[in-house]
């Protein structure tokens, strides 16, 4: 059984988030593969050892990206595959899908995996418009995976429960926190992970020009949340202070 | 030169980082308090290739050797510094020392256990009388033709009663001194006339194991002699000098976490109208404490470069750990002094860095004998190995 993941890397979880000219500051920030994009490789990775087969990363973005694929091949992905373009940077959620696509279209796969959300940005929208792409059943946000020839049973999340859903493969499956927990790459599998392949592709390469892939959709502006101010301190007897305390929930806060 | 890690060792800083975080850090506070070793924390390390390291793959090793070791023993000594351990105590200990000393039936049967996780490893060579002067010790193995008998005791021994697999020196000739020790191999769960006692009134460490052994005629077969007989003494020394970096990162590693602390809570606290980061005071003692980290780490992968690479690296080795150890204590000490009266508060870290932090000017070779090392190669009376 072939597997396709589909990785983005982000910044780490605990990153401080600084804005130079209205635009994200990377610098410095230390990069990780996206949390739930390891839900997804240690998936691929259980069905590898049940039923054989290769996983194949896939991702689009720039150098630092081969970091955080050597990781998953660490984590005893099979190969690799980056789409690293010049032309790439600030491309919406339509073309990363669209490149991802004609990427995967080249790779054998009986079941492509992804995160359901990307930490950064969290649009949700790139692994359900590949499957759009590519013209396949798509389940966001499953917790449960059994495959059965080419019958994939899933449990998904949903409002309130859950819900299990019977769907043929090839399909796109998104994963949700508690599908598994995603091992760490061994000392053994990081040397390993040296000698697998890791293809840099450009737009070129796939056979499309930046033009087929403009995005359609930009982000002009950023801003950070209104930082946290100094907590009020009352005075005076308690039942002014009580007044006073309640006035403000009223008419500041709002709460009541 | 290169001051940059490469791919792969940057891997292996983030792991060791994550798996600290995720699989010891949960555990520190409930294990501090019951004094408690979680074994399992190791087994997971050797499944994970945490024990491999300088091991050739025939016998498990991990393929990666010492800055790597040494990268990955400060991401997990950073955490929890009795974590630090285990790699000594399994790897740079005794699976390293048998890879080097030992035949090829005694590599094949002890080092892949210690590797992987599956055996707990330790090293005696302390006795109640003697210390620093290694020769003096008491132990002593009698040899009976086709097997030797073991008498006498050791004292702070990490790991000695949690431990599958031990290095145990003793004497072997009488009045023979440094010259008449011998290494072997002691399979405790197998060996009738050892006692193990645990230790629990040491000061820190509290989740390592430590112990007092006591052999009474404790029969080891010829074939656990390791090294030839009456190189005891030699052995000890070429091992000390690989699991000395275990002191030596351990140390750099815990004087990092006080500087992280210490930093984050200058930052966050608030004293006349302004974080004390702000005040000129504290950030000579931050600045007190970055130069001693930043300088104990380029030390501590100095020393493994030098490893690496085969080149002698005693001195090196003793420069990293006294200067490790100093940067530990002091570290700890200007720790709790930033953090106030919630320094001296056992609900935050400073108590146990400093704690654990002493242990460092005294084990595997005290400050004392370290700098008498580095003034000794320097003044040309001993050979730098």
């Amino acid at each position: 059984m072939n597997i396709v993941v589909s990785l983005k890397q982000t910044f780490d979880t605990e990153a401080k988030i600084v804005l130079t000219g209205g635009k994200i500051d990377a610098t410095g920030v230390n990069v990780v593969i996206n949390p739930y994009d390891e839900f997804a490789i240690e998936e691929a990775l259980k069905l590898k050892e049940k039923f054989g087969g290769e996983v194949t990363v896939v991702s689009v973005g720039g150098d630092k990206v081969e970091a955080s694929i050597r990781t998953a091949l660490a984590m005893g992905c099979d190969q690799g595959v980056l789409v690293n373009d010049p032309t790439l940077e600030n491309v919406d959620e339509w073309a990363v899908a669209e490149i991802l696509a004609k990427a995967v279209a080249q790779i054998p796969y009986d079941l492509i995996l992804a995160g359901r959300i990307a930490v950064d940005d969290g649009s949700s929208q790139v692994a359900v418009r590949l499957a759009d792409s590519l013209n396949l059943p798509s389940v966001s946000s499953i917790l449960k995976l059994d495959i059965e020839g080419d019958k994939a049973t899933v449990v998904r999340e949903i409002d309130g429960g859950t819900e299990t859903l019977e769907l043929s493969i090839p399909a796109v499956l998104t994963a949700q926190k508690g599908l598994n927990e995603p091992r760490y790459p061994s000392m053994m599998g990081i040397m390993k992970a040296k000698k697998k392949e890791l293809k840099v592709l450009t737009l070129a390469d796939l056979g499309i020009s930046a033009a087929d892939v403009a995005s359609k959709m930009s982000a002009p502006k950023f801003s950070l949340p209104t930082p946290r101010t100094a907590g009020k301190k009352m005075s005076g007897e308690p039942a002014e202070q009580a007044a006073e305390l309640a006035k403000l929930l009223r008419e500041e806060a709002k709460v009541i | 030169m290169n001051f940059g890690l490469t791919e792969e060792q940057q891997m292996v800083q983030e792991m060791a980082r994550n798996f600290a975080e995720k699989e010891i850090a949960p555990f520190i506070e409930e294990d501090e308090e019951n004094h408690h070793y979680r074994r399992e924390i190791l087994t997971k390390m050797g499944e994970l290739g945490l024990l491999g390291w300088s091991i050739p793959e025939e016998y498990g090793g991990n393929g990666m050797g010492w800055m790597e070791g040494v990268t990955a023993l400060y991401e997990i000594a950073k955490v929890h510094t009795s974590w630090r351990l285990a790699i000594s105590g399994n790897c740079w200990g005794p699976a390293m020392t048998i890879n080097e000393w030992g035949t090829p039936e005694q590599k094949e049967k002890y080092i892949p256990g210690l590797v992987s996780g599956e055996s707990v490893g330790s090293f005696a060579i302390t006795e109640a009388n003697s210390g620093s002067d290694v020769g003096s010790m008491k132990t002593f193995a009698t040899d009976k033709g086709d097997h030797f008998v073991l008498n006498g005791s050791k004292m702070w021994i990490s790991g000695g009663h949690t431990c599958d697999i031990g290095l145990v020196y003793a004497a072997t000739t009488e009045g023979g001194g440094a010259k008449g020790l011998s290494c072997f191999i002691v399979d405790y769960n197998n060996t009738p006339g050892i006692e193990r006692i645990p230790i629990h009134s040491k000061v820190g460490m509290w989740p390592a194991p430590t112990s007092e052994l006591v052999f009474e005629n404790a029969v080891i077969p010829k074939e656990n002699l390791l090294g030839p007989l009456n190189k005891g003494f030699q052995i000890c020394m070429w091992m000390l000098n690989n699991t000395r970096m275990g002191c030596a990162t351990g140390s750099a590693a815990l004087g990092a976490a006080c500087l992280d602390g210490a930093v984050n809570y200058a930052n966050e606290r608030t004293q006349f109208g302004q974080p004390i980061g702000k005040f000129q005071m504290i950030q000579q003692q931050i600045a007190e404490m970055k130069l001693e980290d930043e300088a104990a780490k380029f030390l501590v992968y100095r020393a493994a470069w030098l490893k690496e690479n085969k080149l002698p690296s005693q001195q090196a080795t003793s420069i990293a750990k006294v200067f490790g150890c100093n940067c530990a204590v002091h570290g700890a000490n200007m720790a709790m002094k930033i953090y106030g009266s919630y320094g001296y508060s056992t609900e935050y870290p400073c108590g146990r860095w400093l704690r654990d932090a002493k242990q460092f000017e005294t084990l595997e070779g005290t400050s004392n004998i370290h700098m008498g090392i580095i003034a000794g190669i320097e003044l040309g009376y001993q050979p730098n190995r």
